[in-house]
């Protein structure tokens, strides 16, 4: 049975044929054949292959396809490379999916007063491969920076491993051009600083695509450090490496990165990635520092003495960047690692309060436990946001639900140390449930009404990031199931 | 404790405020949110009954190693920046007070940012950067509570950002936390001695160079310059730019005088107005001739200028900044203001589409359009 919502048959001929007649045949796509590659981002667990994909090419494709799909009443989910972690970019069963690949290009570059202005289906790494001939590039440098785009960066505020330092997308950000659901022009922020009224351009970074759809961005550049070294500082103690974290930045240092890895972590990556890690360490801290090569000599005394003092039982600084990029080669091949030694792996997003690191990774060795999977942990230190990969199989449905068990624990235990159950993935559909502990429901109510002051019709991702009333209520049913409340100290609706 | 759990004597606090805002709503009441009074000359005329929020008290809970610090909204801003300067640590945003009174919500609401502002990176930024999490009771009287006390939070919108610069017109802010960055173990500043272009010129020469600026400034044919950093860094830094090097306290005097405008430069008579031009960066200089008795300050390489002028109305600038790509506030004006000097609107109209969005989230935050009624825009 069909209903009025389903964008099927005769009601998907339509909506396909008035959108060929704004973008031509070319890039309007219907047909599993064409729209499978489409099916999910980088969260793989969800699937839905979309109706119709769009492609268009110009800002004002993108305001024609909007205006049309909300006269029709029919969904709109924008996407950019798809390399999202969450499902923010999955597709909706009865909607468009927006692709905005098509709008890749640089407009405008202007080093003197450090702005580049590029369209949302810019890589990020283009951009700075395109500035840096002026000693400039854009700090932001998520581990996706290969192929992500500027566009989902927005979306979802992307960090990176030197956003300590450098800052997130939100603060690399100056102005964005874009629609809204109904097709309407709004310019966020601008190249002057501050603009009349309530910074929305705040509110619309990070948005997960639910308030407006991204055309334009202008990025603000910053001077490429002439050199960076790295330290690798190994520790025989998980709670001594954590401490030694905040020995740094109490202080005074800001390290250009600073990532921790576990001892089964390390185990993890040395075997592909050669990094030469100290594999008797029960943590492994790798810390940076870039600037002028007098700054950066400055800066690896001061780290390695405090390094030192705090516990370091061995201290390597890299000599060349062979050895820095050798030494970074290894975090950088944590995910791919787990990848290889596991049929699959789920990586988790929880930002805890740093002082909560050692019994953080406590809870996590007893879950390990309890749900029979080993998880690895690799940890953007610096800022408290764990990244723990929760090794299972994904060919065995009991090992999917205990994988998922053990990942929610872990965001229910990352809200109760204080933490936030996503620190740069974002929400999408992956964390829904889990925004029902952070969340109490005043403040989830008013998360959906700041989503009708920009779409009072609903229809720009819906279902995404932010959970609705009922799906909370299920939530907190489920959990009490069992007899026990897993955080009576938390409010409850 | 939760995110959510308030101290006990900020909770009673809290709960007395929620019922008035709930009587409030009901009676319809137009309510004026006041803290220290530091900024009510800032944005347009306050309308309504006055609602006390300094009462908003509570401990201030600033954890150095993990660069956050929490405070009540009624917190004295200038003990928490003592707090943080014992630590060796500070406000990137280096917000003026405008008042020794000044508190924490109030510079939040405000959203107004010091020198600093112009420094690359953690080191500087704007208030809202700096912003990870805030309370709020909205207009219904509940309690709301947005992003936390962590650096990297992307769950939910980021309300609490939203509330920096908001000016009180979405709810009372009780609590907020901010990020918090180390002092900088070396800063100097230069002067210059250079007309306005020769300014502007210098401001984009040194954006291509990757030196720790921490705050600039031009007038009356002297630039300065400061530097914050690593103690080689600025050194380097010094002996590429040349230039006087200022002595410690005449420079710190200088920055704070700037900064809570209590440099002469900034002093008004009655007949003047203060206007706040917020450029692009590499704006050219703002042709003077069509006002009366202008006098310009520039900041942030030229991206805020600051223009004193007898002139009441600001046509000629709106339109040379617009040109630009810049906006225009009306700031302060001289201390015997006439009547009708805040008639104009201190903030520049949005457009249709951003005016419809503001009105919808207002109506949200606020149903029955109690708060903060004009202050930021005209009719909400």
């Amino acid at each position: 049975m069909t209903t009025k919502t389903d964008l099927t048959g005769a009601r998907l001929n339509d909506v396909a044929s008035a959108l060929r007649n704004l973008l031509g045949d070319d890039r309007v796509l219907v047909g599993q054949e064409s729209t499978r590659p489409y099916e999910c981002d980088g969260l793989v667990l969800h699937r839905q292959t979309p109706p119709v994909v769009v492609l268009p090419q110009s800002s004002a494709e993108v305001s024609a396809v909007l205006q049309l799909c909300e006269s029709k009443a029919v969904p709109v989910v924008p996407r950019g490379a798809g390399t999202g972690l969450s499902g923010g970019a999955t597709p909706h069963q009865n909607g468009v999916l927006l692709s905005l690949a098509k709008l890749d290009h640089i407009l405008h570059i202007d080093p003197r007063n450090r702005v580049a202005i590029v369209q949302p289906g810019v890589r990020n790494l283009a951009i700075s491969e395109a500035v840096a001939l002026h000693g400039l590039h854009y700090a932001p440098d998520p581990s996706s920076q290969v192929a992500c785009t500027i566009g989902g960066n927005v979306a979802e505020n992307a960090g990176g491993v030197h956003c300590l330092k450098y800052g997130l997308t939100l603060h690399n950000v100056l102005r964005i051009r874009g629609c809204t659901m109904t097709g309407e022009a709004v310019e966020f922020g601008s190249l002057a600083p501050d603009t009349p009224g309530l910074d929305l351009l705040a509110l619309v970074i990070g948005s997960e695509g639910m308030l407006a759809v991204v055309t334009e961005v202008a990025v603000r550049l910053a001077p490429k450090p002439q050199l960076a070294r790295c330290i690798l500082a190994s520790f025989d103690d998980v709670t001594r490496a954590s401490d030694a974290v905040a020995a740094l930045i109490g202080s005074g240092i800001i390290p250009a990165g600073l990532e921790m890895l576990d001892q089964a972590a390390t185990h993890l990556v040395e075997p592909f990635a050669n990094a030469g890690y100290d594999l008797e360490a029960a943590a492994i801290l790798l810390c940076e520092s870039d600037g002028t090569p007098e700054e950066v000599e400055e800066e690896i005394d001061r780290m390695s003495t405090v390094l030192k003092k705090a516990g370091a039982v061995a201290l390597r600084v890299s000599a060349n960047e062979p050895e820095r990029l050798r030494l970074w080669a290894g975090r950088k091949n944590a995910f791919p690692a787990a990848g290889r030694a596991s049929p699959a792996y789920y990586c988790m997003d929880g930002t805890i309060p740093r002082r909560h690191l050692g019994s953080m990774l406590r809870e996590i060795k007893r879950m390990e436990q309890h749900y029979a999977l080993r998880c690895p942990n690799v940890f953007h230190a610096g800022d408290g946001n764990l990244h723990p990969l929760i090794m299972f199989d994904d060919a065995d449905p009991d090992s999917v639900e205990r994988a998922l068990a053990f990942g929610a624990e872990i965001l229910e235990t990352s809200v109760r140390l204080g933490g936030t159950v996503t620190g740069e993935h974002g929400v999408g559909l992956e964390k829904l449930d889990t925004m029902c502990l952070q969340f109490d429901s005043h403040t989830r109510d008013m998360f959906h009404a700041v989503k009708r002051a920009f779409d009072p019709s609903g229809l720009l991702n819906p279902g995404k990031a932010i959970p609705s009333l009922h799906r909370c209520a299920e939530f907190g049913r489920q959990k009490i199931v069992g007899g026990r409340l897993p955080f009576p100290d938390l409010p409850r609706f | 404790m939760t995110e959510m759990q308030l101290d006990a004597e900020l909770e009673s606090r809290v709960a007395e405020l929620s019922a008035s805002i709930r009587e409030s709503a009901a009676s319809g009441t137009k309510l004026a949110i006041c803290g220290s009074g530091s900024k009510d000359f800032y944005g347009n005329a306050m309308i309504g009954m006055p609602l006390d929020v300094r009462g908003l008290n509570g401990p201030l809970r600033h954890e150095p190693s993990e660069l956050v610090v929490t405070a009540a909204a009624g917190t004295s801003l200038l003990v928490l920046e003592e707090t943080l300067s014992s630590a060796n640590q500070m406000l990137a945003f280096e917000p003026p007070h405008f008042g020794s009174q000044a508190t924490v919500g109030g510079c939040v609401a405000a959203g107004l940012c010091g020198p600093r502002r112009i420094a690359t990176g953690y080191a500087g930024g704007a208030l809202r950067d700096h912003v990870l999490g805030a309370k709020l009771l909205d207009g219904r009287g509940n309690l709301l509570s947005f992003g936390g006390t962590v650096i990297k939070n992307v769950a939910g919108y980021d309300v609490a950002r939203l509330l920096a610069g908001s000016l009180g017109i979405l709810g009372v802010l009780v609590e907020v936390s901010l990020k918090v960055v180390p002092r900088p173990t070396a800063e100097i500043t230069l002067a210059v001695e250079c007309d306005e272009v020769a300014a502007l010129k210098y401001f984009g020469d040194w954006n291509l160079q990757p030196w720790p600026i921490s705050a600039s400034s031009w007038n009356d044919g002297r630039l300065l310059l400061r530097l914050s950093g690593a103690t080689t860094a600025v050194r380097m830094a010094t002996r590429a730019i040349g230039g006087d090097l200022l002595d410690e306290q005449t420079a710190a005097n200088f920055w704070r005088g700037v900064r809570e405008q209590t440099d002469s430069w900034f002093a008004l008579t009655p007949e003047e107005t203060l206007w706040r031009v917020s450029l692009p960066a590499g704006a050219p200089t703002l042709d003077p001739r069509k006002r009366q008795s202008e006098s310009i300050f520039l900041e942030w390489h030229g991206m805020q200028r600051w223009i004193k002028t007898r002139d009441r109305s600001h046509t000629s600038l709106r339109e040379q900044a617009h040109g630009f790509g810049g906006y225009v506030t009306r700031f302060r004006c001289g201390v015997a203001p006439d009547p009708d000097s805040r008639q104009i609107p201190a903030f520049e109209a949005l457009s249709p589409a951003l005016h419809a969005i503001h009105q919808r989230l207002k109506a949200e935050f606020d149903p029955s359009g109690i708060f903060n009624y004009n202050r930021l825009q005209p009719n909400f």
